[in-house]
């Protein structure tokens, strides 16, 4: 029974770990924005971690995940080291991406992570056509599939919400509404706003979740990951969130009401956890201890990376073994 | 005095652009009025040459006033720019003495207002226009050519590549294409043209002695492959002969081109792109110059003596591009002006390698100057072309550090060589050769 | 070889899927009407009947999300053909085509390949207007990272496709509406095509003429009758049109000084502009004429026969446009 208690007990001070590293590493990040060190558009997950912990505690490593571009928080969840993170927004061959796709384009196949996608929408048929091969086969995989409110607009999440729906594919939908597409707010761009609603109308089970609660993402997206994994079809989680910073790096959030800035943050789903788990601050200086070495390796790993040679400028544009040797 | 304007009753000559004896053309401007109000071109309707100036310049006459007689191609004279008035010959008063054309020839260099206006339009600099009108004055003419830039053949790409390798001159081409735009059928229909005369045996023939000239030229057209056996055949010959007969010696000075290509861009930078020299010109003259001091390496030899060459006939090696050599000369290239010099190299460069030599020209040289330059070649050691008993050579121009003045400089240098026969000339002659022609190109301006 | 058979080029391609999916069982074919109506132009009739509803798939109308779904499938180790029934739906998709099959191995560092096959419809003459009638290959022809072939000939239709399965980068299939009903004779073990050439069709030495997919027929019936008049002109099947087999094009040129390009898309911004550019690039020396062009009119693709004749490329405007080439101006 305590070792029962005592497992859980370390569960939960793990999750608490895995926000603190992304809360830190995108801290971090602001940093070397201002410093010129990563450059690009950056979009940072601060607020939002308990929905990647969460919902990404349900898969497998044999699961497949399709983010958007503000996915640091679930490349460092599923499993991406840091520094390699790091090093392709320093846009070093070290990188995980070699240094192609910088902040908004993180890829790692062998942990099935398939970016790093940010066409709004645009990963959402790319996670059904990955859980129809899985479904072809007769593997029992999900497919989690991350997407924002704004997406919910586009003619492309419907194809697809029906096309799942149709082919009872094994995808888990994970709707980050975090209130804003870039700078409008939910009502402005939607006539109906309860999107798990919406979502229902295609046939599967849809959930709205607090998503500012790890544990209530964690058992929520748990359950429905084991209903898709069973043949259930497609399940849709809409996990109610906020940005604590703006929608990229120096935006200048003029759309937000400060005052609703701060009652979110009192929700801080790190604070929360901390106050729930009664993490005590020696504790917790551990923690903070441990993601801080994690952090500056992983600088030091970027800054060590090598820049690719401008010859190999077209490399990546065919497959070696494309017909005609790899046209030009 | 032709009226230039409603209200004007008289106008005054202020100066003529033609003189007695001159072609005009119609349309040409042959004097500058003034009027009242402004300065006005004289422009000329017809056709023939001047007779006689009947007006003198600061002279105000009123308008109908015959300035000048103009005699077309009838021995007729119409008077210029005013109203018919014959003049009759017999029974007419001497016309006063035209005024004494100037005697220099540096042209005057005036520019009318409208030429200056239509300049000015066109955007075109009047300085760099050469006058093709009466003592150099610019035309209209020569303002609306310089604004249309120059004239271009139209050819298709293939057609001009065709002509630069075959040697043909594609003015020279009639185009069958669209808008009788040359193609490449018909630069090789022109270049096929049966030369004027046949390209034969490089070996010039001495004057005093026939030289054993081998090769007999071919009555009928023989095609290009076996023109070039037989031109290879004739150069070996030539050659192994020469290394079997001549006692060579050679010779080389380093010569710096500084003050001569200064003074050549200088130049240059008054003419017309066709006209602008070369450095190869000013080598070639200073070679030609020198030579009247050092006869002796001028001629031949021929039944064991040397005989002295009637002139300086520079032999100019060109290589053919498809493979090959001939040597052609310029006549008396020692008594040509630079400009002469540029234009016979010119004329010779693109005959020789079309194919339209005059036999003479194949067997006269005295002397044969070869300049490898193009090539990067730094120092030619050549052979010489028996029975002649010198050859010249130059290399590239590159810049090399020197000493100038007790400090290191860069300059322009040229290594020119000298291959001469020793039975005829002494290393010290040769080397006094080369020093003169060095010697000449420290003062270019006096090679004119 | 085996005797050669009397077939279509509707029937080759469809026995070029029917190959690729026994072979292959990675291979399946979705699309809309793929199934049970057995394909809009009737390519995959009977298929649904031999390999069932989970290989011969019909899809909603969502050319994105099925388009997608392919990309992801491939990307997961299977083996998808995608079918859009006309290029001018493949816009739908375009954001897929263009933002992840075409980008994802380059933006992944090297990867994610997409070995995904696109077929689709292209070019106009059927009187169907303005939205079913365009040549836009040439459009994606511009674009890095995909494989855009058209297959003009029988043997193409039927081997194009399983070289564009084994090609680990997407590859798009253009077939143009007018040659599903020619019909011609084809070896019955008539293999794979080769993807990354040029093929000349008709050797000649006055004129090349440069054409692919629906313009491949003009340009050789052009050349049959330039041929009584005692102009031979070399007609080039482009094949692929990315990336293009510029070595087949200028060696060609070297040879006949003269290039006429036949095109089914619009002049501007074209394919046949950049060969064009490509040739004044490669060969302008060579060239002893200026290039000629035809392309169809810059206007949308009209209804009416008379008006849709005009807008196209036609035998007559090839034939004058290899006079123009090799033409006296005298």
């Amino acid at each position: 029974m305590t070792r029962a208690k005592n497992a859980l007990a370390e569960h939960r001070r793990e999750l608490l770990r895995q926000m603190l590293r992304i809360r830190r590493f995108e801290e971090k990040c602001v940093e070397l924005y201002s410093a010129a060190k990563i450059r690009g558009f950056l979009h940072l997950y601060i607020g939002e971690e308990a929905v990647a912990v969460g919902a990404l505690q349900a898969l497998t490593p044999g699961d497949k995940v399709v983010s958007t571009y503000r996915e640091h928080g679930h490349a460092l969840v599923r499993g991406i080291p840091a520094s390699s993170i790091m090093a392709e927004m320093y846009g070093r061959m070290n990188g995980c991406s070699h240094g192609r796709g910088g902040s908004m384009h993180l890829f790692d196949t062998e942990r099935r992570f398939y970016g790093g996608n940010a066409i709004v929408g645009g990963g959402l048929p790319l996670a059904i056509g990955l859980a129809l091969a899985d479904r072809m086969r007769g593997e029992q995989r999900v497919t989690a599939c991350f997407f924002g409110d704004g997406a919910v607009a586009e003619g492309e999440f419907h194809e697809c919400l029906n096309l799942a729906a149709l082919w009872e594919l094994p995808v888990l939908f994970c709707c980050e509404n975090n209130l804003y597409a870039m700078g409008t707010a939910l009502a402005i761009e939607h006539k109906q706003t309860d999107l798990a609603m919406r979502a229902s109308t295609y046939e599967m089970p849809a959930w709205p979740v607090d998503g500012m609660d790890v544990l209530a993402v964690e058992e929520t997206a748990s359950h429905a990951a084991e209903a898709v994994r069973e043949g259930g079809g497609p399940h849709f989680l809409e996990l109610r969130t906020y940005r604590f910073r703006a929608h990229s790096m120096y935006d200048p959030d003029r759309y937000r009401d400060r005052a609703e800035i701060e009652e979110w943050k009192r929700r801080d789903p790190i604070d929360a956890l901390v106050r729930r788990e009664k993490i005590s601050s020696d504790e917790m200086t551990v923690i903070d201890k441990e993601v801080a070495g994690e952090i500056s390796d992983a600088i030091e790993f970027a800054e060590a990376g090598e820049l690719e040679p401008v010859e190999s400028l077209t490399r990546f544009v065919y497959s070696p073994g494309s017909p005609g040797g790899g046209p030009p | 005095m032709p009226s230039l304007g409603a209200d004007m009753d008289a106008g005054t000559v202020s100066q003529w652009l033609v003189r007695p004896g001159d072609h005009v053309s119609k349309g040409d401007i042959i004097a500058v009025v003034e009027t009242d109000k402004s300065t006005v071109e004289v422009e000329c309707f017809d056709t023939g040459t001047v007779g006689e100036l009947l007006i003198e310049p600061g002279q105000r006459v009123p308008v109908g006033t015959v300035l000048a007689t103009i005699s077309t191609e009838q021995p007729a004279a119409t008077p210029a720019g005013g109203p018919v008035e014959r003049p009759t010959g017999a029974g007419r008063e001497p016309p006063p003495a035209a005024p004494a054309p100037p005697a220099e020839t540096e042209p005057p260099h005036v520019e009318s207002p409208l030429v200056r206006r239509l300049a000015h339009r066109h955007n075109v600099s009047l300085s760099s226009i050469r006058g093709t009108g009466p003592s150099g004055v610019i035309t209209r003419e020569d303002v609306e050519r310089a604004a249309a830039g120059p004239t271009r053949i139209k050819a298709s790409p293939l057609a001009r590549r065709l002509a630069a390798e075959l040697g043909t001159d594609l003015a020279t081409v009639r185009g069958t294409g669209i808008g009788g735009a040359v193609r490449a059928e018909d630069v090789r229909r022109t270049a096929e043209r049966p030369a004027e005369a046949v390209p034969a045996e490089i070996t010039p023939a001495a004057p005093a002695e026939p030289a054993p000239v081998v090769a007999v030229p071919p009555s009928k057209p023989v095609d290009a492959e076996e023109r070039q056996a037989d031109m290879r055949q004739a150069i070996a010959r030539a050659m192994a002969r020469s290394k079997r007969e001549i006692p060579h010696y050679y010779l080389g000075n380093t010569i710096d081109l500084t003050y001569a290509l200064e003074w050549m861009h200088e130049h240059n930078r008054r003419l017309p792109v066709r006209e602008r020299l070369i450095p190869s010109a000013l080598l070639l003259k200073a070679a030609a110059v020198a030579l009247r001091e050092f006869p002796r390496l001028n001629g031949f030899w021929a039944a064991g003596d040397f005989v002295p060459g009637d002139g300086v006939h520079l032999g100019v090696a060109i290589s053919l591009r498809g493979g090959g050599l001939m040597a052609p000369a310029i006549r008396d290239a020692d008594q040509l002006s630079l400009t002469e010099l540029m234009t016979a190299l010119r004329d010779l460069v693109s005959r020789t390698r079309s194919g339209r030599l005059r036999g003479s020209e194949l067997t006269n040289a005295t002397i044969t100057v070869t300049n490898l330059g193009d090539q990067g070649v730094e120092f030619v050691h050549g052979v010489i072309y028996p029975p002649q008993v010198a050859l010249v050579g130059f290399g590239t121009t590159v810049k090399r550090p020197c000493a100038v003045d007790g400090l290191i400089g860069v300059r322009p240098m040229v290594t020119a060589t000298l291959a001469a026969d020793h039975r005829a000339t002494d290393g010290y002659t040769g080397g006094r050769y080369l020093q003169t022609v060095a010697r000449l190109l420290q003062r270019p301006e006096e090679l004119r | 070889m085996n005797e050669p058979v009397k077939t279509t080029y509707r029937e080759a391609m469809r026995e070029a899927l029917r190959e690729a999916l026994r072979r292959d069982d990675r291979v399946f074919l979705m699309g809309e009407d793929v199934g049970r109506y057995g394909g809009c132009f009737a390519v995959s009739l009977g298929l649904l009947e031999e390999f069932g509803p989970d290989r011969i798939r019909d899809t909603p109308l969502s050319e994105s999300a099925f388009v997608g779904a392919g990309i992801g499938a491939a990307i997961a180790g299977m083996r998808p053909i995608v079918e859009i029934m006309t290029v001018n739906f493949s816009l739908l998709a375009l954001d897929q085509i263009l933002n992840n099959a075409a980008t994802l191995l380059h933006m992944s560092g090297g990867q994610i390949g997409v070995p995904l096959v696109i077929r689709m419809t292209t070019g106009a003459g059927r009187q169907l207007a303005a939205q079913h009638s365009h040549s836009l290959e040439g459009w994606y022809a511009h674009i890095p990272g995909l494989r855009i072939v058209a297959p003009a000939t029988l043997d193409d239709a039927r081997g194009m496709l399983w070289a564009a399965l084994e090609d680990p980068d997407p590859v798009l299939i253009f077939e143009h509406g007018g040659l599903y009903n020619t019909s011609g004779e084809l070896a019955t073990d008539a293999g794979t095509a080769d993807i990354a050439r040029a093929a000349v069709r008709r050797p000649g030495s006055h004129v090349s003429v440069i054409a692919y997919g629906g313009t491949l027929g003009k340009a050789l019936m052009a050349a049959e009758e330039l041929s009584s008049d005692g102009i031979e002109a070399e007609v080039i099947d482009l094949r692929t049109l990315r990336p293009l087999d510029d070595e087949t094009i200028m060696d060609s040129v070297r040879r006949t000084h003269r290039v006429v390009l036949v095109d089914e898309g619009w002049r501007s911004g074209s394919l046949s502009a950049e060969i064009t550019a490509r040739i004044v690039e490669q060969a302008f020396y060579d060239l002893d004429s200026p290039i000629e062009r035809v392309c169809t009119a810059e206007v949308p693709i009209p209804y009416a026969k008379h008006l849709e004749d005009a807008a196209i490329p036609q035998v007559e405007d090839v034939l004058a446009a290899v006079r123009r080439a090799v033409g006296d101006g005298g």
